[in-house]
């Protein structure tokens, strides 16, 4: 009898940095376990060896910038059985995003000498707002934890332990004392997925919100205690506009402080 | 003697030097002594390898949405009441093993495990945390169904009990009868007496092995004075109380399940699920199933869930709850009315903690008052 043949792996990369397909790579003591139990067909990134399409499954990284990159990503889709998105950019937009509140021509005309040669969309846009997305996993970058944990769920054949609940319920589990209760520091937590391992604070620091909105958000009663914490109307739509401003929960709400 | 004056017929004092001596005496006795500390500003719940450890000289300023650790009276032990984390951390850990499983054919096995569950002396615990002991004890062993790492846990821990001279800004322990001294349910119990002249620690047994390391400890009998003095001080926490929970609150609640209230708790409600993480009595959890890539190996975990969250009601066709106001009134709703139904208690024990740890201040008592008066009730 023929071993069952392994998910054919791919990992395309749109408008991004590369920090969350080098997470893949940083797996180190996972990878050749992730190696064996995958045919990595398509990672530019770790191999020039490219194994031509159907994909099992493809992680996408990075947002929609270009017109190459809205036609690429449905050539994407059509090859993947599984499309899952990963990270800030593909989830939400990313940084770039904050394109989005602004007037690109200006911009271009104002940074290149030669502004005919660039060819850009007005948005940066999350992945979903092209194609259908099986699963998204968070974050600016993505925790390597969950992605194995997406992967691993996969071969399995089970669900994937990704909670979209918030920030604070992965501080209180760790024992991690409130930055925002205990020291009046400014902390997106409440309104954030979890997923980072309470990273910031647990350097006391507030969360910057690198994991997008979480399940359900009330930013508006969130953004009511940033006042009383001293924070003035353009903090507050800082706080909310950075790795994912395009996210819409998060886009609303700095929109209310402009 | 007086009914109130009467448990503290046995009482003893020591020196506030012993208190050393008692930690190393429930260490030499086998427990690992967990006990306050000062961490990132706040009092948490660790490990004391001595008395040197406790969190001297600090106390709590707590009000909705905020805590300060603050420098107060210079030597004073307990000062600070309760933290961001209660003893559940230990009997009912956020993430807990349950089962561990591996593959053979087409089959699984369940790996026996037989470690013994550890033996804590829980120092420094407030009448409130004692009153929540109880409560989880009524769901974890409820006649019909029994945790087994919840009672061994529980059945071994040293319980060393601080009855309270100080209430903070959210305590309302008062008012739900739960304190601030605490009435049975601890080995032994600490007062601390703080006058002009001296500084000493009035100390009670509450069970045979709480007498028996009493036995260890240098100490003098207590006089009618201490005994007053003590009283004296948890007399102070009383009127120091900083909040308080409206009487009958538990059919106010069933009466008005319809309110415009909870819509409105709605607009400041997060969701985030902070005041179900500190309660001390908040029990509900999740289970998680992981394996290792290959799937030989499977392990089962349960870890704290909410009521705050979708995930928590989902079933097919989606979440039951989906509105914040639902969400809000299905926790205070479970929490001061239908517990009682359910466990033949209240599952609140007035610690505050929900209203501290509470990222906009949301206040229980606030909110059930708020009820109250639009009873026409004054």
């Amino acid at each position: 009898m023929a071993a069952p043949s392994k998910p054919k792996l791919a990992v395309w990369k749109f408008s991004s940095c590369d920090g969350c397909q080098l997470q893949l790579l940083s797996c180190e003591d996972e990878l050749l376990a992730v190696a064996g139990a995958v045919d990595i067909a398509y990672f530019l990134e770790a191999t020039r060896a490219e194994i031509r399409g159907p994909y099992d499954v493809s992680l996408v990284e990075g947002s929609v910038t270009t017109p190459e990159e809205a036609e690429r990503i449905r050539k994407v889709r059509r090859q993947s059985k599984l499309l899952i998105t990963i990270g800030a950019c593909a989830t939400a937009g990313g940084i770039q995003a904050l394109k989005n509140f602004k007037d690109v021509d200006g911009f271009i005309r104002s940074v290149y000498a030669h502004p005919e040669y660039v060819e850009t969309l007005a948005t940066s846009t999350a992945i979903r707002d092209h194609v259908d997305v099986d699963f998204e996993l968070r974050g600016c970058p993505i925790n390597k934890a969950q992605l194995l944990e997406v992967l691993n769920a996969l071969l399995n054949d089970r669900k994937p332990n990704v909670p979209p609940h918030s920030q604070c319920i992965e501080c209180k589990l760790a024992g991690t004392v409130c930055v925002m209760v205990a020291h009046g520091t400014p902390c997106l937590g409440p309104v954030t997925q979890a997923g980072c391992g309470n990273l910031c604070p647990s350097f006391r620091r507030g969360c910057y919100g690198c994991f997008g909105p979480k399940q359900t958000t009330n930013t508006e009663s969130l953004a009511k205690r940033f006042a009383t914490l001293d924070m003035d109307e353009r903090s507050i739509k800082h706080f909310f506009r950075s790795f994912n401003a395009n996210a819409a929960a998060f886009r609303r709400e700095s929109e209310t402080h402009e | 003697m007086t009914a109130k004056q009467s448990p503290l017929q046995k009482a003893s004092i020591i020196d506030v030097q012993t208190l050393d001596d008692l930690i190393s005496t429930l260490a030499h006795a086998g427990y690992q002594v967990i006990g306050p500390r000062k961490q990132d500003d706040a009092i948490v719940y660790d490990t004391l390898r001595s008395a040197g450890d406790l969190p001297v000289g600090y106390a709590d300023e707590q009000d909705g949405g905020k805590y300060r650790l603050v420098k107060a009276r210079d030597g004073i032990y307990f000062d600070y009441v309760v933290g961001p984390q209660s003893w559940k951390r230990f009997l009912f850990p956020p993430h807990q093993k349950i089962c561990q499983m591996r593959k053979q054919g087409k089959a699984f096995r369940i790996v026996e495990e037989t470690a013994e569950p550890p033996c804590y002396a829980f120092f420094g615990v407030r009448a409130c945390e004692i009153a929540a002991m109880k409560v989880q004890d009524k769901v974890f062993d409820n006649g019909t169904f029994a945790d087994p790492g919840y009672l061994g846990k529980r059945n071994a821990a040293f319980i060393v009990a601080v009855n309270c001279g100080r209430a903070g800004g959210t305590c309302f322990c008062a008012s739900m009868n739960t304190g601030p001294r605490a009435q049975g349910g601890f080995d032994l119990a600490l007062t601390e007496i703080v006058e002009k002249k001296r500084h000493v620690f009035l100390i009670e047994a509450g069970s045979v092995r709480g007498s028996e390391i009493l036995a260890k400890i240098p100490r003098r009998a207590a006089t009618g004075e201490d005994t007053a003095a003590a009283l004296a001080a948890t007399d102070r926490a009383v009127k120091g109380m900083g909040r308080k929970m409206v009487e009958d609150v538990g059919p106010l609640l069933k009466r008005n399940l319809e309110h415009a209230r909870w819509g409105e708790v709605a607009k400041r409600c997060l969701t985030c699920a902070n005041c179900t993480m500190v309660c001390p009595t908040c029990f509900c959890s999740t289970v998680e199933d992981v394996t290792d890539l290959s799937g030989s190996n499977a392990e089962r975990w349960r870890r704290w869930d909410s009521c705050f969250t979708m995930d928590f009601s989902y079933i097919h066709g989606g979440a039951v709850r989906r509105e914040t106001s639902s969400r809000y009134r299905q926790w205070m709703t479970h929490k001061l009315s239908s517990w009682f139904e359910q466990f033949g208690t209240s599952g609140c024990v007035g610690c505050g903690r929900c209203i501290t740890w509470c990222p906009v201040g949301i206040d229980i008592t606030e909110e059930a008052r708020a009820i109250w008066e639009s009873e026409g009730r004054r």
